[in-house]
């Protein structure tokens, strides 16, 4: 076992600036508005390892990886690669060396290709840019060893994105972000937007990859059956916070913040043909007017007065870390 | 029991500057009073465009080229647009996948319900009203009386999709084609919707017809499942024998490619490729080129429908002759 995570994530927060524009603020009296959507978030990723963030839209998982890779600047907190501070080395001009290592493959495979490009152009742009070939002839065998890396092949090159349905897009997707041999993955949401057969094409092909290259990634998805199948550990989070980590036998086995639990109970399972279900009441409350205590005791079967008054801390309970009063009082 | 809902060998057409497209392709099922029917494939299958057919808002230049959609026993493929109209709300309701896109924004949800309930019922605009608020009681959307007045960006996701139920429901319909219903919801909603329109549709005596990719959400709401392939039934029977017994080897595939709460596996399953184009559907069974099992029948033959246990699936596996022969 390596001593030190792959990836450290400490305290991370992003706020965002949605306040009406300035001269609805004087003439209405409109106060500033920030959305808190990541807020102190913090976990560890081994090398080689899968960490899945599950939760519904708007709980921030999106905000927490374009954080990791650099596309937003976080409010608080820091990201650590390999001991690096991602943003720190981001701001310096040596920082490209960084970018290589840590890639991204997006949700909607139909939007994150440019149209216009070959798929030669697509995959071989990350060579070009970072410079790790020159030569046409190099670029080109290159592009072939990736295509076919993901299942394609050599000859896919000429075409353009339009020509291939959405699994195999979202193979040029995968392609792309090997080009540079990363060590470290984020994929967001990465097999939503495909049917069923082809999401366990895919899925397949991103298991093969970790085995062969040691990747390690974080895997973000709304579906928890995938992620029981991909992740090693999983974060659950509900408002911008985490609520729950824990190793993937345990969460799945023991489920222990009563989101959570709420969570696994609500998917519609093939197995379970006539069961009813108890539905959760209540939706997911407004992040910018987020309730007092834990965010989640509006809707909580739990909850009590500490929990309006008071926000649960992220403790380590029997070895899973929790964030719920009820969890550490013995309550549930 | 006469059937509520009875399409056979419809067969929809894309005609295009290219030749025209075959979309669906002679599919037959019936839905008894009462029962929820599953209509579950990938996309591209056909799924939506059965939905489509059945409630007369097929887009051009779609158009049913041949076959019979007969309601309560009466042919309705073959009405006029303004007959449709009546049936449309009255006898069928149609739930979309995006709650968003089916409201309109420029009215509050009151006026939405009130009219369509108005269009139907011989009732006051006062009644209409009334019906309007318990329609919104029924379907959980708390301090109904105030919301009615409200418009539809006033409602989160979940609650939009319970006023579109509502206003499916306005009309007293004998059937709701519920295309995707929960789709563009996340889980915790999905569960809640699903209930409540297995329940509302129970309470009156709806059948349903529940367009979905998600075999979960068959697996929990629907008596009998129909499997889409290529535009065609390829499998079609009880809900839990299609899933717990597949027939077809697309059926079997597709349940084993699905990743599942209870079982853990260290891969999925996958069918290698990809659904053939309109254009290039293959000859015989349109499964064949994917399939594990197929033989020299499957790539020349069309198979039909085929009973196979308690399921019935078009493929050659389950002829008589098949069976001969291997035996």
């Amino acid at each position: 076992m390596s001593a030190q995570p792959l990836v450290r994530v400490d305290d991370l927060a992003k706020t965002f600036d949605v306040s009406p524009p300035w001269l609805n603020r004087v003439l209405e009296r409109k106060p500033r508005a920030l959305l808190h959507a990541v807020d102190g978030v913090s976990f560890e990723i081994e090398r080689g390892k899968t960490m899945a963030l599950v939760g519904e839209s708007g709980c921030g998982k999106s905000t927490v990886a374009r954080l990791l890779v650099g596309l937003y600047a976080p409010t608080r907190g820091s990201v650590a690669f390999d001991g690096q501070d991602v943003h720190a080395a981001l701001a310096q001009p040596s920082g490209r060396a960084l970018r290589r290592h840590i890639q991204m493959i997006f949700q909607d495979p139909y939007a994150s290709l440019n149209p216009r490009w070959t798929v030669e152009a697509i995959v071989g742009e990350p060579l070009v840019e970072h410079a790790i070939v020159s030569e046409r002839a190099a670029l080109s065998t290159r592009v072939d060893e990736l295509l076919r890396s993901v299942g394609l092949s050599g000859q896919d090159k000429t075409k353009y994105p339009h020509q291939f349905s959405g699994g195999q897009r979202q193979r040029i997707s995968i392609a792309r972000a090997l080009a540079t041999a990363p060590e470290f993955l984020v994929c967001d949401e990465p097999t939503s937007a495909l049917d069923v057969s082809v999401q366990a094409q895919v899925l397949n092909i991103m298991k093969d990859l970790q085995r062969e290259r040691g990747l390690t990634y974080l895997f973000i998805s709304h579906n928890l059956a995938v992620v029981r199948h991909v992740s090693d550990s999983v974060g659950v989070m509900y408002l911008g916070r985490l609520v729950e980590v824990a190793d993937k036998r345990a969460l799945f086995a023991q489920p222990r913040h009563p989101y959570t639990r709420m969570l696994l109970d609500a998917i519609p399972q093939m197995h379970a043909t006539g069961r009813a279900r108890t539905p959760v009441q209540g939706e997911v409350p407004n992040p910018l007017s987020p309730p007092t205590g834990c965010a989640f005791h509006p809707r909580c079967p739990h909850a009590n007065a500490r929990c309006s008054a008071e926000r649960p801390r992220l403790l380590e309970i029997d070895g899973v870390r929790v964030a719920c009063h009820a969890v550490e009082e013995r309550r549930i | 029991m006469q059937a509520l809902l009875e399409v056979s060998h419809l067969v929809v057409d894309i005609p295009g500057r290219r030749g025209t497209l075959r979309a669906i392709d002679g599919i037959s099922f019936s839905i008894a009073p009462g029962e929820i029917l599953g209509v579950v494939g990938e996309s591209g299958a056909g799924k939506s465009l059965t939905g489509a057919a059945i409630i007369g808002l097929l887009e051009p230049p779609g158009r049913v080229a041949s076959g019979e959609i007969l309601l309560e026993g009466k042919r309705i493929d073959n009405l006029s647009a303004h007959e449709m109209q009546h049936i449309r709300g009255k006898r069928i309701g149609a739930i979309f996948q995006d709650p968003l896109t089916s409201l309109n924004p420029l009215f509050t949800v009151g006026k939405q319900l009130t009219e369509t309930i108005r269009a139907h019922l011989p009732v006051s605009e006062r009644e209409a009203r009334q019906r309007a608020i318990g329609l919104l009681e029924d379907t959980g959307i708390p301090g109904a009386a105030q919301r009615i007045d409200h418009y539809p960006h006033q409602f989160s996701g979940g609650m939009r999709q319970r006023v579109v139920i509502a206003l499916a429901l306005a009309a007293e319909p004998t059937l709701i084609v519920a295309d995707e219903p929960t789709t563009a919801l996340d889980v915790s909603i999905q569960a809640q919707i699903i209930q409540l329109l297995k329940r509302l549709c129970h309470e009156r005596g709806a059948a349903v017809m529940l367009i979905t990719h998600d075999m979960g959400v068959i697996a929990e709401t629907c008596d009998r499942v129909a499997v889409m392939y290529a535009g065609r039934i390829v499998e079609i029977g009880p809900v839990h024998e299609v899933i717990h017994a597949p027939a077809h080897p697309y059926t079997a595939g597709l349940m084993e490619s699905i990743p599942d709460m209870s079982v853990e596996r260290e891969r999925l399953n996958q069918i290698d490729g990809a659904m053939p184009r309109l254009n290039a559907i293959p000859s015989g069974c349109a499964y064949h080129p994917r399939c594990p099992r197929v033989f020299e029948r499957c790539q020349v033959e069309r198979p039909t429908l085929i009973a196979a246990g308690a399921t019935q699936a078009a493929c050659w596996l389950h002829d008589a002759e098949h069976g001969k022969a291997v035996a």
